[in-house]
């Protein structure tokens, strides 16, 4: 999708969202942010309505955990503009209503897990008459109750995001970051993180999750955009992204020039007996079938399916890379 | 009522120092060296001359007083590398961890995390000064009756000397890694020690050049002209007119003051520390986390 194309579309969304629900959570125009030489985000313009789940996602090194940064004011931008909750960026009311899980999550190991989060609360700042409530409510929801008391010291590396995660969530903020939020968890925590979300997403809270891992985006995302090379290559609501039909057919009896010969019915994953076609209209399904099998192909399988977020961001890199 | 959040990092510095046994191990190690000191001290008294008569009580007091400036220099060397050591990593360790990311996150401005940890840090340095020196004095006193002129003045002197190595440390550590910072803290205050020793020796000889060196390295670290500062409150009248008795030459030694430090070198001690807490602030509110 060209530059332009997704500015255009951010700014008819900011128009329209911003007259249905004032300001919105997160709002980037052209934020770029240089070290040296290397472009880390290039003129990154989106807007991240409130109440949504915002997926932002890319391949390892392509500007998600800079554009956080720069969001929360850890990172000052090259050029651009921002606003968090319609303040500008690094604004320090804005920080009092959100949430924060860095992805090289740490909190002091001299501390307890229950002491952790009174210092967020105190940082926060919460009333000190509601730090036993909050800190009891969310070590409960990440499942640290029986934990409460012992040294962060003596947690292992997922305990210590789901501290990490429990600490953002203090205080039922407007919008939370969430970075990474279960590189380090097990599938039951990864499991819970969606359920966090989704209970985030119910009460109206904006989540900001970035990711690399797509189908974890595709259960709790309403709304995603792809950056690669500090640029964002495609957004949109779920349905817009995914409305292709991916085609997978097992087959035998192909050699690889003819497998070429198929790239006219779009980009192929190729995995020897199975091809899956990542975007093809479900009409030329039996057009494909009929040429397999002029080839001399044996077809054992055909099924379409709708596209997953996989096929569609390995097709948006390879354009990319086109 | 919530604390201000530089409050909270200064609590939390203290608390990290207190859960690490930092604390407890100088606390331990503080008692050792009054025990054995005490010790040490007390043999002094026993000291015969060689017809068999005990030394007359001036000639204790001189070897004491002596021997205390050497201890002291000791202790205040101690105390200085301590803070510069504690110090070099108290903020670049945390943004390498990535500790201060949700901290930062929060409505927290980046001077309240240094003047925090200055706070916190700067509070125990000046709390061990007091009470380990007034232990030591307190143990001279017990061992040999003896006690420097000026005590209240030689335990200001010393603190603030390691608030100087706090200070700097702290400074370095916005930009450098805690092990770069702490090292360059500690060689930066052998080189002001050595720049003085210079400079009286300059002083000494009648020699400009040399001379200008010292007060060149006091204004650029105040550690070494504060230690002057409590070496005249260490020692007895009778030496210090001595001293002076002696002229230039008598002010050629790293282990002998004729003079207290000038008011107007206090007034930039003052200066000294703000600037090098702004430069702090400065720098560490430009870098990227």
């Amino acid at each position: 999708m060209a530059d332009a194309e997704v500015a255009d579309r951010e700014e008819a969304a900011v128009s329209e969202e911003e007259a249905a629900a004032g300001t919105p959570a997160v709002r980037t125009v052209d934020l770029t942010k240089r070290f040296g030489h290397t472009v880390a985000l290039a003129g990154l313009s989106m807007t991240v309505p409130r109440g949504e789940v915002f997926g932002f996602l890319g391949p390892n090194g392509a500007g998600k955990t800079t554009a956080v940064k720069l969001l929360l004011g850890l990172l000052t931008p090259t050029s651009g503009q921002g606003w968090l909750l319609g303040e500008p960026l690094g604004d320090l009311g804005a920080r009092r209503r959100i949430g924060y899980l860095p992805e090289l999550f740490r909190y002091q190991q001299w501390l307890s897990a229950s002491e952790v989060l009174a210092l967020h609360c105190e940082l926060a700042p919460l009333p000190r008459a509601s730090w036993k409530d909050e800190i009891r409510t969310v070590l409960e929801t990440v499942g640290l109750t029986d934990r409460a008391n012992d040294r962060v010291g003596t947690f292992s590396k997922g305990m210590q995001q789901r501290l990490g995660l429990g600490a953002a969530l203090l205080g039922e903020p407007e919008l939370v970051f969430l970075d990474e939020p279960t590189s380090a968890l097990d599938p039951v925590g990864r499991h819970d993180v969606r359920e966090i979300i989704r209970g985030l997403a119910s009460r109206g809270t904006a989540v900001f999750l970035n990711s690399h891992l797509l189908s974890e985006v595709e259960q709790v995302c309403d709304r995603v955009a792809v950056v690669d090379h500090g640029r964002v290559i495609a957004s949109g609501t779920m349905d817009d992204l995914l409305s292709g039909t991916a085609v997978r057919v097992r087959v035998a009896g192909l050699s690889q020039a003819d497998k070429n010969k198929l790239a006219s019915y779009g980009r192929i994953d190729d995995e020897g007996d199975q091809l899956t076609f990542a975007s093809l209209d479900a009409e030329r399904v039996p057009e494909l079938v009929a040429a397999i099998v002029s080839m001399g192909g044996r077809v054992y399988e055909v099924a379409p399916r709708h596209q997953t977020l996989e096929d569609r961001f390995l097709q948006l890199l390879e354009d990319e890379e086109k | 009522m919530n604390l201000p959040p530089v409050l909270v990092i200064a609590r939390l510095t203290i608390q990290e120092s207190s859960r690490r046994r930092l604390l407890l191990a100088l606390l331990v190690l503080t008692l050792l060296v009054v025990g054995f000191s005490a010790w040490g001290f007390n043999k002094i008294t026993t000291i015969t001359r060689s017809d068999g008569t005990p030394l007359p009580p001036d000639q204790v007091a001189f070897i004491t007083s002596q021997l205390l400036i050497v201890v002291v220099f000791m202790f205040s060397g101690v105390l200085a590398l301590s803070a510069a050591v504690v110090a070099g990593p108290l903020i670049s360790s945390e943004v390498e961890s990535g500790l201060l990311l949700s901290m930062l996150a929060r409505p927290v401005r980046r001077s309240e995390i240094v003047i925090g940890k200055w706070l916190g840090l700067g509070v125990l340095v000046a709390i061990y000064a007091a009470v380990a020196g007034s232990l030591e004095l307190a143990a001279v006193d017990w061992a040999t009756g003896y006690l420097p002129p000026h005590p209240v003045q030689l335990l200001t002197y010393v603190g603030v000397e390691g608030l100087i190595l706090l200070s700097l440390g702290l400074l370095l550590s916005t930009r450098l890694s805690g092990i770069t910072a702490g090292v360059i803290a500690l060689v930066a205050w052998l080189v002001g020690w050595i720049a003085g020793v210079v400079g009286d020796i300059g002083t000494g000889l009648q020699n400009e050049a040399l001379a200008n060196v010292g007060v060149i390295s006091h204004m650029v670290l105040p550690s070494d002209g504060l230690w002057r500062g409590a070496i005249y409150a260490m020692e007895p009248e009778t030496f210090i007119a001595a001293l002076r008795a002696l002229g230039t030459a008598g002010r050629a030694s790293p282990f002998a003051a004729t003079d207290p430090p000038p008011t107007s070198f206090l007034l930039w001690v003052a200066v000294w520390f703000a600037i090098v807490l702004s430069l702090s602030v400065l720098s560490f509110r430009r870098r990227e986390i």
